[in-house]
């Protein structure tokens, strides 16, 4: 039985990891990321789990010991935020690499320095190339629904590989929903237990870890990418499957008035409701505009983002993240790649936006969305990427 | 103390692999094998051992073995610990496991020692080797916590100013029994049915066990091959290296020196200790053995003898 429940983004997501009773959780806290790690010791210090809670003494030893249990066959999750995931970085690569289906919570806040513990997408897109899926959340019920979801991709025999739910750290990691959950027998059975394919079983010892050198290492690596890229059809598979019990219906881009958008920003998480809001107004007055949400991030979504554009005449991408030294951030670097691919000449600006939390104001979206307008009107980009918010 | 006899003639870790003539790590890795009880996994940090033994396609383990990094096979371990502890409470695995740790002694003393020390905190039932080849030798001989005085590395050179290692070497041990676990012991592999016996009752043990085993190395302590065992030997003859164990917070001697060798028939035939025995750094050598008599003094004092 479904109901409805009041949840901030780290509940919700503590919430699922509670209903599918992982077999383990090693996690270490980091605000803003912390709420997860309380509420889940909370449910095992209170015997609402079976789940082996490890209480690692950093984020590094919490992925590596995260892999250690995923390898036995074990169902594992774990969460962490900015800092917390720089430490892990080289353990994500392990991660993937060794295809374990880990499936973690990132509560996305910004990279010291200087320190600042707010929102923003610093943390995950440093490690975008880490080979694992990225699913970005705009809300509670969005983190609640994709972790469900999340065990039962990345466990699929013809995945394998991690998955990361990421959630805006405090706009919705400290912000109090109503978020409809399963009924706790409806969430194990569509979740259901793991079915490993190869662990580290005595019975049928295996070398894991081995060293490659030149002869195998970039076959191993070929072989990685190629998985990476063949999961689509395993997400849309478990998308439909969600869909048909809850009625809530995921893919891989959600769009908000793109039927008939000459102009759209495209965005991730929780800036996308902002977006949606300020669309809704600007189109009640007669103007074109639209929003992109991408829910998955990696594997980037190139063919539905390009349906979506179709007849696009500018688009603004918002990236909540620097990358530093580059053209553009890294969102819209891809949606670039895959216009270009794409022979689509279409006239894109970037907007980097809400670093360290910075508020992004419906104001703020709405003279993006009139320079996207005045660039359709004109077929001039005269800043590429800019600032939007900040004291210049 | 095992005999002989007693030992099992099946190699689960078998011949074949790349670790170099005399390597101790090689001999380690295959007593501790003839010390299993039953099914056993085995983690590896970065490091000798590793590179040596699993380059792919080939492997030199017949029990399950991960490697996953360099400084977290104690995390690792914790890890697999917890993954079979768990998939037995819902009654998806049915037998008890024992996890080994293997690491060197960077892998141990420098980049993962706060892996080690959050898992025994933890109280994860594995047992951790750390072989002791006193630097980072798979690198090509660094300098490390665990590198004694004097010796030269690639990182602490015989200079003419500086002649080796300045530091002396951590007491690896006293913190492993810092924190309250049940069992931590030395060990060289010298003294075979010690060091075996030492991995038995490591493995027996409900909880985190530590044993530190002494690990020659002829490439990087720069002694000839076949040397290796006769300097395993020497290090415990001399007081380098004091055999003991710590049992439930009790610490006793295992090997006693009662007539010990002076520390310089340990240090002559290795040449990372030649520079020593130059007229202008001489001194040094009595500034080891200085260091050799004070740490027998305080292990023996904590064991109790006199």
């Amino acid at each position: 039985m479904s109901r409805v429940v009041g949840l901030t983004g780290d509940e919700a997501i503590a919430y699922a990891v509670k209903q599918i009773d992982v077999d383990v959780v090693a996690a270490y806290p980091i605000t803003p990321q912390t709420i997860i790690v309380e509420a889940f010791s909370e449910y095992v210090h209170n015997g609402e789990v079976n789940t082996e809670f490890v209480c690692v003494e950093s984020e590094h030893s919490a992925m590596s010991a995260c892999i250690g249990a995923s390898l036995t066959g074990a169902r594992v999750f774990t969460a962490s935020s900015s800092q917390g995931l720089a430490l892990m970085h080289e353990m994500l690569y392990i991660a993937s690499g060794l295809r374990c289906p880990i499936v973690m919570g990132v509560v996305n806040r910004a990279l010291s320095a200087p320190i600042n513990i707010h929102g923003d997408h610093s943390d995950m897109m440093a490690s975008r190339d880490c080979g694992w899926i990225q699913i970005y959340a705009e809300n509670a019920q969005e983190a609640y629904d994709w972790v469900m979801q999340a065990f039962k991709i990345a466990e699929d025999q013809d995945v394998l590989l991690p998955v990361s739910v990421n959630i805006d750290g405090f706009i919705l990691s400290h912000s109090l929903e109503g978020v409809k959950v399963l009924g706790d027998e409806d969430a194990k059975r569509f979740v259901s237990t793991r079915k490993p394919v190869l662990t580290v079983d005595p019975a049928r010892p295996i070398t894991v870890g081995a060293l490659c050198l030149t002869d195998y290492y970039f076959e191993t690596k070929r072989q990685q990418a190629e998985a990476l890229n063949e999961t689509p059809k395993m997400i849309d598979k478990v998308n439909k499957e969600y869909g048909s019990l809850t009625g809530r219906r995921y893919s891989f881009v959600e769009t908000y008035g793109m039927e008939d958008a000459e102009v759209a920003i495209l965005c991730l998480g929780s800036t996308a409701g902002t977006a949606k809001t300020v669309a809704k107004n600007l189109r009640s007055l007669g103007r074109k505009v639209g929003v992109i949400k991408p829910w998955v991030y990696r594997p980037f979504p190139t063919e539905e983002i390009m349906k979506t554009l179709e007849n696009v005449e500018a688009l603004a991408v918002l990236d909540r993240a620097c990358s530093f030294g580059a053209l553009y951030g890294a969102l819209c670097s891809d949606v670039v790649a895959a216009l270009y691919q794409n022979g689509k000449g279409l006239n894109v600006f970037n907007v980097v936006y809400g670093l360290g939390g910075r508020d992004i104001a419906p104001f703020d979206i709405e003279a993006i969305f009139k320079e996207a307008l005045t660039v359709a009107e004109t077929g001039l980009v005269k800043e590429p990427l800019r600032f939007v918010g900040v004291r210049e | 103390m095992v005999t002989l006899k007693e030992l099992t003639t099946e190699e689960l870790f078998t011949s074949g692999h790349r670790l170099c003539a005399g390597c101790g790590a090689g001999t380690i890795a295959r007593m501790t094998m003839k010390a299993l009880r039953g099914p056993t996994v085995a983690v590896n940090a970065t490091g000798c051992l590793e590179v040596s033994s699993t380059i792919y396609p080939f492997t030199s383990w017949k029990i399950p073995w991960v490697h996953i990094a360099f400084e977290n096979a104690a995390a690792v371990a914790s890890g697999i610990e917890s993954g079979y502890k768990a998939m037995m409470k819902r009654g998806a695995w049915d037998r008890h496991v024992d996890v080994i740790a293997f690491a060197g002694d960077g892998g141990t003393f420098d980049i993962g020692i706060q892996a080690i020390s959050g898992a025994l905190e933890r109280g994860h039932d594995f047992l951790y080797i750390c072989y002791d080849n006193e630097a980072y030798m798979n690198t090509g001989i660094q300098r490390s916590g665990a590198t004694p005085h004097g010796a030269a590395t690639t990182t602490s050179p015989a200079g003419t100013k500086i002649p080796g290692k300045p530091e002396f070497k951590k007491d690896f041990i006293g913190i492993c029994a810092a924190h309250g676990i049940e069992y931590a012991a030395t060990a060289s592999p010298a003294y075979w049915n010690d060091y075996i016996t030492k991995v038995c009752k490591g493995i027996e043990v409900k909880g985190p066990a530590v044993v530190h085993v002494f690990s020659p190395c002829p490439l990087g302590m720069r002694h000839d091959s076949e040397k290796s065992i006769e300097m395993a030997r020497l290090a415990v003859q001399t007081r380098y290296w004091p055999v003991y164990e710590v049992e439930k917070g009790k610490y006793k001697l295992n090997i006693k020196v009662p007539k010990p060798k002076p520390v310089i028939e340990f240090l002559q035939p290795q040449g990372r200790f030649r520079h020593l025995f130059q007229p202008q750094f001489k001194h040094e050598l009595d500034v080891i053995q200085h260091w050799v008599d004070q740490n027998w003094q305080r292990i023996t004092a904590l064991c109790g003898e006199t």
